[in-house]
């Protein structure tokens, strides 16, 4: 498949802040790329090196095939949803959606006749004459998502576009996201630090740390199979064993992770027993932390189940095969 | 009890329990004072001067009648004075225009690129002007001007000086030499109210943010257009403050034009003259209505063309 985006050893460093340091990226047309990170991951310069806003101390950035080294931001085929959305608060809903086909030239009505469209596409059908101002949140997002739609972009570019909103809108924008990357077929890259957004939404995730980026995979893959315990513990707050204890639970000596939900509380007795330190409950399961000896690990048991008093002490149980072993390093 | 605190016991804490329980008594006492002073001071100054307008003065006695006429606006019309009107506004408009021509980069650059250290020395660059007298400013302009000065001497020494006597050639703005021109007139005014319109203009500049820019250039748009179409119409409020005070100080200023430029007539200097020295207390103060209503056009003419829509 023809890769939309492609980065070669690129490096932008600020002064003696290594911002992104030496990636290696090549993101596949039509993919949902999320590249998923913490602040200062470097996941942010890594987009505004492909809209163009920064500049690459290093390396080689291409989209679909060119290098784009001394192309400004107006003449590349991406487009932009800000983190902010970056309306323009002097313009109506429908002349920031035209705002694109305008400095192209393109003569108003047929621009005007594109935004609406464009409106109707994000379900914003008759808000035209609005002000960005007199918009909810979630509904600046949308206008923001059809302002950067109606050019037609090759590769669509999301900073963060779901952080403003709340949480049952983050959801439902979820849902909206992924139907509209599906239907419309365009390279979607998505910036984001909540690594449940960015499993939900993208088939291909980059976990960025200091940098560089320490695993590309599927969402399922990353999930499953952290290559580094970095990626183990920032997607999903896994259990981290050091190579000693994953020992005592017969794999390694390596690091390993295992999730919390693969972890079932037994009657005390068997292989490894602890004791239950507190119990967090969640409403879909009961979140429970059990200390074996030195070591604070984290069960999840689901709805239904019995849940043990703090004090109490348990039985661990696991599937061998939900033991997954990491590289050394973090 | 446990909830209630030790009671109130030094006047000044009752005071304050009294401002917090009726918090208007608090911004009514705060508000006094200004609306006083606007009110009675400032607005009844200005509605004397109003009434003064529709009186008429007596031209053999020199005696005001005090009733309500016409007349003083009628005489305003008169050719004479009708010229005074017209020059005054167009040198207004023409100082407006060059004020926004060159405030505009600086304010722009101490905006969008002027930080710590370099934005102290811009507030203090545009500042330091208005920190030395008004008169020794022109004082000063009227020597660096005039035909023996700095500008005729630094002309003559780059072989320039075809060009200076070129644009002093010039029909109506030239004269003998810059000082005694409406082109002097111009270079000092636009001096003296530069920083009334850079301040404002940076105020504005510097709310725009730099991802509306970023948003722009994204959506195609080069660096001419996101300026027409983003920066302008942003900025505009700012121009329209600063233009405010450089077109109203313009309109009303009475020494400029009588120490650098060609003596002609000012609506500051008839206002000026009026009163003091013709009596004529009626006709100053319909002079001086003139700036009021040309202000309001203005203003009405810029909220009409949406000027303030990003507000």
């Amino acid at each position: 498949m023809a890769c939309a985006v492609e980065f070669e050893r690129v490096a932008r460093h600020f002064g003696e802040v290594r911002a992104v340091d030496g990636v290696d990226l090549a993101i596949p047309e039509g993919a949902f790329f999320a590249m998923l990170g913490p602040s200062g991951s470097g996941k942010t310069t890594c987009l505004r090196l492909i809209s163009g806003f920064d500049q690459p101390t290093a390396g080689h950035i291409r989209i679909f095939g060119e290098a784009v080294e001394g192309v400004p931001p107006n003449r590349r085929s991406v487009n932009t949803v800000f983190q902010d959305y970056a309306l323009f608060p002097h313009l109506d809903v429908r002349d920031n959606v035209a705002y694109g086909p305008m400095v192209r030239g393109v003569p108003k009505a047929e621009r005007h006749r594109a935004a609406e469209e464009m409106l109707a596409l994000v379900k914003l059908s008759g808000y035209g004459d609005r002000k960005p101002g007199q918009l909810s949140g979630g509904q600046r997002q949308r206008v923001a998502l059809a302002r950067a739609l109606v050019n037609r972009p090759r590769v669509l570019l999301l900073d963060e576009p779901l952080g403003a909103l709340d949480l049952k809108l983050r959801e439902a924008m979820q849902d909206e996201l992924k139907a509209l990357q599906t239907r419309l077929g365009i390279t979607f890259v998505f910036v984001t630090h909540d690594q449940g957004e960015a499993l939900s939404m993208a088939d291909t995730v980059a976990v960025f740390t200091e940098g560089r980026i320490a695993q590309v995979g599927t969402p399922s893959e990353i999930y499953e199979r952290p290559r580094t315990r970095f990626v183990a513990d920032f997607v999903g707050s896994s259990n981290v064993l050091p190579p000693e204890v994953a020992a005592r639970f017969g794999a390694g000596p390596a690091w390993a992770s295992l999730r919390p939900e693969a972890l079932r509380l037994t009657a005390p007795g068997g292989a490894i027993e602890g004791r239950v330190t507190a119990t967090r409950y969640l409403g879909a399961g009961t979140r429970v932390g059990i200390d074996i000896g030195g070591v604070e690990l984290t069960a999840l048991t689901p709805a239904g189940s019995p849940v043990p008093a703090p004090g109490e002490r348990v039985g661990l149980a696991w599937a061998p095969e939900a033991l997954h072993l990491m590289e050394p390093g973090q | 009890m446990t909830v209630a605190a030790a009671p109130p016991s030094a006047p000044l804490d009752r005071l304050s329990d009294l401002f917090w329980r009726r918090p208007r008594i608090l911004l009514a006492l705060l508000l006094a004072p200004p609306l006083l002073w606007l009110g009675i001071v400032y607005l009844g100054a200005l509605f004397a001067l109003l009434a003064q307008s529709f009186f008429s003065i007596d031209e053999f006695s020199g005696v005001i009648d005090r009733s309500f006429t016409l007349k003083t606006y009628a005489e305003l019309l008169r050719p004479a004075n009708l010229d005074i009107i017209v020059r005054t506004v167009l040198m207004a408009a023409a100082v407006s225009l060059a004020s926004i021509a060159i405030a505009f980069p600086i304010a722009y650059f101490a905006a969008r690129h002027a930080r710590g250290r370099w934005k102290a020395a811009f507030y203090l660059c545009v500042m330091l002007p208005l920190w030395s007298s008004y008169l020794v400013k022109i004082y000063a302009w009227k020597m660096i001007l005039a035909k023996e000065g700095i500008v005729s001497w630094a002309a003559a020494g780059l072989h320039l000086g075809w060009l200076l006597d070129g644009i002093l050639g010039l029909p109506v703005i030239g004269g003998p030499s810059l000082s005694i021109s409406y082109i002097g007139t111009f270079l000092v005014f636009v001096y003296v109210w530069l920083p009334f319109m850079i301040l404002p203009m940076q105020a504005a500049l510097e709310r725009v943010p730099a991802t509306l820019l970023e948003a722009s250039a994204d959506l195609g748009a080069g660096a001419g257009q996101t300026f027409r179409h983003v920066i302008l119409p942003l900025a505009i409020p700012g121009i329209v403050a600063g233009s405010i005070f450089t077109f109203s100080l313009t309109l009303g200023d009475y020494i400029v034009p009588q120490i650098i430029g060609n003596s002609a007539n000012f609506i500051g200097m008839a206002v000026y003259q009026q009163q003091g020295t013709a009596g004529n207390i009626p006709l100053a103060a319909a002079f001086a209505v003139v700036p009021i209503v040309i202000m309001m056009a203005y203003l009405w003419f810029a909220k009409r063309m949406g000027a303030f829509d990003a507000l």
